[in-house]
């Protein structure tokens, strides 16, 4: 079969044929495409290189009209502010950094604790109106955050929970384990129930079937959920805002926020709080990179 | 080693399915016994609850002397061999096998004087460094087996294993099966679907239907003497043909005249059928003596047999097996004879055996 493939293509004349407008519309087509990518790839990284760019400027350079693009002086200053006060000691900012590390990290670990042995059920057993449960359990994300925050709000007031870092970590769980069920369900359905009949057999009870079994195949699954999870409650800002004000409580979104506003903003210091808090993102999407997409295609769209 | 006893066994799934109405079985200490039937009649979830797997709605499962009713699967001691086969693809031959004694907390030169058994009564020697993905089909499922057997198991319970092979594989694992059961002497229950499978390995064959069983018997008594219209349709390839007779001066006749050996005790006004093996049917030349007229409508030529098929009285479906050196023509009028003994009859209205 390769045989006469390879004969065709060596003997036969289809090459010379082509005609050359066709073979111009392919190379034409592809010099567009490259075209058109490279000025969305501009587009969409312009305000980033910028936002690195003005992490590293000088400030004279940071406000010189017209603005530079090259031939400014590079600091680390702004870097430095972003974690250490003007009088020596801890930044606030660096607070909020190091909230936002407890707050996404707690909660994250949370949902995928609460979030994975619900899908296993959901998954596994025979639950009464279970769609209808599973209807439920995605409609609390139906809601943008925005529009449950006043009466969340109210609630947390009432409890106490206003300005603490437990109502932060409580409310991302709240809205992350919803996610990671209905993505690790869609992971659990593609590990064969038979595992872990087989493991029932061999001697193990239900729970270690899953521990031993089932759960180490669902690894790269529960990462890029975990991921997402991380990515949306270290991202989050409407709650933030909303749910704490004191500096101690506060996480880097609504504080890097705050830097701006008053009679002068000091971009540098803004632009260099943004790229301390792009970096653990765009790491751990780099770290998990393969799942992420094998998350998006095979946990979340079949069944 | 024990035998295994299903009572009233019925199971209703929480949606509402009933996938096993009634099945009573009596399986004897060291039989090789089969369940048969069309899919969804209920084998899965049968086995499924005497694994412990699945629990029955209501009956009760005891093994050996033990009612198992309330025992988790692995208090059962039992082995199942799955359709998938289920190996641990993190593990390679060697761990998989072990790991149900491993489990049960066997010493290790234990665990690997019985590995080593097993993986040589499957022959897997050459296998026991490889994961699962590295094994063709035919070798997962003899890894499979090797694991039922490694624990020395009351019982093995077999859910379709050979399902996923194709033709000569699954001759051959047939074989080592039925070989492999009568040398240990364990109890076997194995599911299937195909009659071929059934026929050739069980000891005993339970015929299921819609959740109930419709006959239990030997290979040859269910060949012989199917107990309802279902068995007679699903056993036999071809399978018997089905021709309405009466009675009449103690003589039995389809309504074209075909005469067929009356069995004794036919009851009278009742509408019946008769389940006449292809093989106890002839085709003759046009008037033979005892033939009746009938025109061949096709043939299938399989090389050591022919069968034709013939239209006799408006019946277009008649099977006959003859051997390949007698030759008709399609279209051809012959005569059609019956041969053999008498054949069973149905009552068409219970659709069960009457004599
Ligand atoms: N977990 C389940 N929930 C609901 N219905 C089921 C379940 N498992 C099987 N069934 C139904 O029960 C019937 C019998 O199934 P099964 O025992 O698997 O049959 P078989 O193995 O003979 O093909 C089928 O109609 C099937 O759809
Ligand atoms: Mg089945």
């Amino acid at each position: 079969m390769a045989l006469s493939v390879d004969e065709a293509v060596s003997t036969g004349p289809a090459g010379d044929h082509t005609p050359p407008s066709r073979r111009f519309g392919g190379r034409g087509r592809a010099v567009l495409e490259v075209a058109l990518l490279t000025v969305l790839a501009v587009v969409m990284l312009f305000p980033v290189l910028w936002m690195i760019e003005t992490s590293i400027k000088e400030n004279r350079d940071v406000y010189a009209i017209p603005a530079k693009f090259f031939d400014f002086k590079v600091t680390m200053e702004h870097f430095k502010d972003v974690f250490v006060a003007s009088g020596g000691g801890r930044s606030t900012l660096s607070a909020s950094f190091l909230n936002s590390v407890l707050v996404a990290g707690v909660s994250t670990a949370l949902a995928t604790v609460l979030g994975v042995p619900a899908a296993w059920a959901y998954s596994r057993f025979a639950v009464k109106a279970k769609k209808d449960q599973l209807f439920f359990i995605l409609s609390t994300r139906f809601m943008p955050p925005v529009v449950v925050v006043i009466p969340i709000f109210l609630m947390y007031r009432q409890v106490g929970l206003i300005d603490t870092k437990l109502g932060l970590i409580l409310i991302y769980t709240a809205f992350n384990v919803p996610f990671t069920i209905w993505m690790m369900k869609g992971f659990v359905d593609e590990v064969p129930a038979e595992y872990e009949d087989a493991a029932m057999l061999d001697g193990y009870t239900r729970l270690q079937a899953f521990r031993r079994f089932t759960l180490p195949l669902l690894l790269p699954g529960i990462a890029a959920t975990a991921v997402f999870a991380l990515i949306f409650s270290w991202n989050e800002f409407v709650f933030a805002i909303f749910l704490t004000s004191s500096d101690d409580v506060r996480t880097a979104p609504p504080a890097i926020a705050g830097l701006i506003g008053g009679t002068t903003v000091d971009w540098g210091l803004v632009a260099a709080a943004s790229v301390v808090f792009a970096l653990p993102v765009l790491v751990f999407a780099y770290l998990v990179r393969k799942h992420l997409v094998a998350g998006v295609t095979l946990g979340a769209v079949r069944r | 080693m024990a035998g295994i006893e299903v009572s009233a066994l019925h199971k209703r799934y929480p949606d509402g399915t009933v996938a096993v109405d009634h099945v009573d079985l009596s399986i004897r200490d060291g039989e090789l016994f089969v369940m048969l039937g069309p899919s969804g009649c209920g084998k899965t979830t049968t086995l499924r609850a005497i694994a412990g797997l699945e629990r029955q709605t209501t009956g009760n499962i005891r093994i050996g002397d033990t009612l198992v009713d309330d025992l988790p699967p692995a208090d059962r001691d039992i082995a199942m061999v799955f359709q998938f086969y289920a190996l641990y693809p993190h593990l390679r031959t060697r761990d998989n096998l072990a790991f149900p004694l491993r489990a049960e907390g066997l010493p290790k030169a234990e665990v690997r004087k019985r590995v080593d058994e097993a993986a040589g009564l499957m022959r897997l020697g050459p296998l026991l460094d490889r994961r699962p993905h590295r094994l063709s089909g035919g070798e997962q499922q003899r890894v499979a087996l090797a694991r039922a057997l490694v624990r020395r198991p009351r019982a093995f319970l077999m859910d379709e294993p050979l399902t996923n092979l194709d033709a000569e594989l699954r001759a051959d694992m047939r074989t080592e099966i039925k070989h492999l059961q009568g040398e240990l002497g364990t109890t076997m229950v194995y599911v299937t679907h195909d009659q071929v499978e059934a026929m050739s390995l069980g000891h005993r064959i339970a015929i299921l239907n819609k959740g109930r069983v419709e006959q239990i018997g030997t290979p040859l008594e269910v060949y012989d003497r199917p107990a309802s219209l279902f068995c007679a349709a699903f056993i036999g390839s071809p399978p018997m043909n089905l021709i309405e007779v009466e009675v009449a001066d103690g003589k039995l006749r389809s309504q074209g005249g075909l005469a067929l050996t009356p069995p004794p005790g036919l009851p009278r006004d009742r509408r019946l059928v008769a389940g006449v093996r292809p093989e106890a049917l002839e085709v003759t030349e046009p008037g033979a003596e005892r033939s009746v007229p009938a025109r061949v409508v096709s043939a299938e030529w399989l090389g050591d047999e022919i069968i034709y098929v013939v239209d006799h009285d408006g019946q277009r479906d008649v099977r006959v097996r003859m051997p390949p050196t007698v030759r008709f023509t399609a279209d051809a009028p012959v005569g059609l004879r019956h041969t053999g003994g008498p054949p069973p009859v149905y009552d068409v209205s219970t659709e069960e055996l009457v004599a």
